[in-house]
């Protein structure tokens, strides 16, 4: 068997979590006890919703892939913390914590992961789709980087309607290679699109390593440059770099609608999803590395005992709240009823759905 | 009544909702300054300027891509492709982004764009320029595809597409692009899904789309002619939606059928039409059906060959014979 490989994350980035250098900074320091408890709860969320995923994934109950975001959490975290009602988010198939940042219900999300008609997409998405575009969710999406097109054109919208908002278009370090990122890239510098690209870079396309996968000069965000566009690079275990970076990027959106690229360093615990076994691709003593010392959520626990905004006790019910809610939504996904065979062919087409006089549509479109 | 080209009629149709709703955005390769590679977006530019009618680089994953994207927050945005050949390189985005995510989202999100572009072989162009993938695109519920035949057609038929809330991908055809013909001066919309009885007969039903519905009527002049039988021919208009009423009704009449279409024949459009005569008119047929479709291989370049490649008058009057034989 090969070596595995050697993850290329800056060496700066190992070292043991600390006090966060950006707790300071101007996003961070205006935040209040309650904004900085909101926020963490909302990590532990994330983390308590996905390992209940792994039980019932192991249980049977759900179908198809699971990619977990855990290790993931404080990017999602930081950077959806920032939004206002004109910015928009869209990312790739890792998309659990997006949904439950933005105020999806763990109800509804865990729901959609058995298949039932009280998920969020009536159990017709999966893992890999989940939607809510009342917040400002536009998925979801299966293709490894197909979403870049669609999240610069939520800005291209965004921009031609006249409204100071964004799109942040989210993809992992594999998604760097598609072409279809790369023609998003040229039209966001071109047309002066307020979208930000946001790497997740948690070092492995799927099983593939980012040095095995991708010719680059150190980082992936430079490729940005060769675009003329902005980019930078963050520690993701640190949810108040992700914050204070982002606010940057999301100003130069909003104030010279401009695009930017964001490489946010993370890792993931688990494979690159639970069809994974994660036994040939990386040591156990990497995995073990991050979890220990780099943990966001607990880096960020820390972060708020020592600012005495957090108690233990209250990181304790926090935490107990969410798994139990995360247990509740597990039932509630297992009990809910499934879909029935005539919403099989409903939600394929809006002139179908809403067929009156006014539709533009007649004649068969649903075929024996 | 003006009488307009099939260029014409397309452009009337986008510059009357780009008039009626702001939200309408025209955006492609060469539509604006250009004029449009066919012309077809000829004067657009100058009478509603660059946020209106956007050219794009050559990168039809990303621009269409983002068309997609704009028509979930409301833009309707009628993107050309310069060929339909072309949306091969994006099809991920044509067929899984467009054609999925109103399903895959529960009906949470909808997906108002129009692609369109010429989509016909017959212009010397060799196979990379050729395709017909109609039939292809028609295979994905989700998705819309219309073929205009004529002028009338054309502008009544992208009018519908813009107003439509689903994907419609609108196939046009080159060598259509100068054909004249009578178009209302009023606003009119061309429902999808509703087929044309373009010549009415009581011996044999030709059913067809696009170019080939103009052959089979020349077709069926000569049938007339030379042969004293009476075609029926129906022009589907629709490909998806499908008017199968019409088609069943002319089968009922004239008991006899033969599908014409510029495709290749291996699941062509007419393979699912006489799937849909066999099974839902079958005790109605005096004889097989036929089909017409364009020989079986790669669009060939040599203009000589090419002409015997794809339907024409003669192959369609001789294979309408065998069906009345």
């Amino acid at each position: 068997m090969a070596k595995p490989a050697v993850l290329t994350h800056p060496e700066s980035l190992k070292r043991p979590a600390g006090p966060s250098e950006y707790a300071k900074d101007p996003v961070n320091a205006s935040m209040s006890k309650a904004d900085k408890i909101a926020l963490y709860t909302k990590m532990a969320r994330i983390r308590h919703f996905e390992q209940r995923c792994i039980r019932i994934y192991q249980q049977g109950k759900i179908g198809g892939f699971l990619h977990l975001y855990v290790g993931q959490e404080a990017v999602a975290a930081g950077t959806i913390s920032l939004l206002g009602k004109h910015d928009h988010i869209i990312t790739g198939y890792r998309d659990h914590g997006h949904g439950l940042m933005v105020g999806m219900g763990m109800n509804e999300c865990m729901a959609e992961l058995t298949g039932r008609v009280t998920g969020c997409s009536q159990g017709k998405g999966g893992s890999m789709h989940y939607f809510a575009p009342d917040k400002n969710y536009w998925g979801g999406h299966g293709i490894v980087g197909g979403q870049a097109p669609l999240g610069t054109g939520l800005a291209y919208a965004v921009k031609y309607m006249g409204l100071k908002g964004s799109c942040l278009a989210y993809m992992g370090d594999g998604a760097v290679n598609q072409g279809a990122v790369h023609e998003a890239y040229n039209l966001a510098s071109l047309w002066d699109l307020p979208v930000i690209f946001v790497v997740e870079n948690n070092g492995y396309s799927m099983g593939t390593s980012q040095e095995r996968s991708t010719a680059h000069p150190g980082c992936l965000a430079k490729r940005a440059e060769g675009y003329n566009m902005a980019w930078d690079v963050i520690n993701g275990h640190d949810v108040y770099e992700v914050r204070a970076k982002t606010a940057i990027a999301l100003k130069r959106a909003h104030e010279e609608s401009k695009p930017t690229v964001l490489e946010i360093f993370t890792y993931r615990y688990f494979g690159h999803s639970m069809a994974d076994p994660d036994k040939t691709y990386r040591d156990k003593e990497e995995i073990k590395e991050y979890r220990e010392k780099k943990d966001p959520v607990l880096a960020f626990e820390q972060e708020l005992l020592s600012e005495k905004v957090l108690t233990p006790e209250l990181s304790l019910k926090i935490n107990e709240a969410a798994m139990a809610e995360a247990d509740k939504a597990a039932i509630f996904a297992d009990e809910s009823p499934d879909p029935t065979v005539a919403d099989i062919t409903k939600h394929i087409y809006w002139e179908e759905d809403n067929r009156g006089p006014k539709t533009t549509s007649r004649g068969t479109i649903i075929f024996e | 009544m003006a009488v307009i080209s099939y260029r014409e009629a397309l452009r009337a149709a986008m510059r009357e909702e780009l008039k009626r709703d702001d939200k309408v955005v025209i955006m492609g390769e060469e539509v604006a300054q250009f004029n449009g590679a066919y012309k077809v977006t000829e004067g657009l530019l100058k009478e509603f300027g660059p946020k209106r009618i956007v050219d794009t680089p050559i990168s039809e994953a990303g621009f269409i891509g983002l068309g997609i994207g704009a028509s979930m927050l409301g833009i309707r945005p009628v993107m050309e492709l310069m060929f339909w050949s072309f949306s091969y390189v994006a099809f991920d985005q044509i067929v899984n982004n467009a054609g999925n995510i109103r399903y895959m989202s529960g009906g949470l999100i909808n997906c108002p764009i129009v692609i369109r572009g010429p989509a016909n072989g017959g212009t010397n162009v060799g196979a990379t320029h050729s395709h017909t993938p109609e039939a292809i695109l028609a295979s994905h519920p989700g998705i819309k595809v219309v073929c205009p035949a004529t002028p009338y057609d054309a502008k009544g038929l992208m009018k519908a597409a813009i107003r439509d809330n689903d994907p419609v991908y609108v196939m046009e055809n080159t060598i259509l692009y100068n054909d004249k013909g009578e178009v209302p001066d009023e606003d009119y919309i061309v429902p999808l899904g509703v087929a044309d009885v373009k010549r009415v007969g009581t011996d044999l039903t030709i059913v067809a789309h696009g170019r080939a519905v103009i052959t089979s009527l020349k077709a069926a002049e000569i049938l007339e002619k030379e042969h004293g039988v009476s075609v029926e021919v129906v022009d589907l208009r629709s490909i998806r939606p499908l008017d199968e009423e019409t088609i069943l009704a002319s089968v009922r009449k004239t008991h006899r059928a033969l599908l014409v279409e510029e495709n290749k024949p291996f699941c062509g459009v007419d393979a699912q039409v006489a799937y849909l005569i066999q099974s839902k008119a079958f005790d109605e047929l005096d004889a097989p059906i036929h089909r017409v479709s364009s020989i079986d291989a790669p669009q060939i370049y040599c203009k000589r060959m090419e002409d015997l490649q794809m339907p024409n008058v003669e192959r369609v009057v001789a294979e309408a014979l065998k069906v009345l034989a």
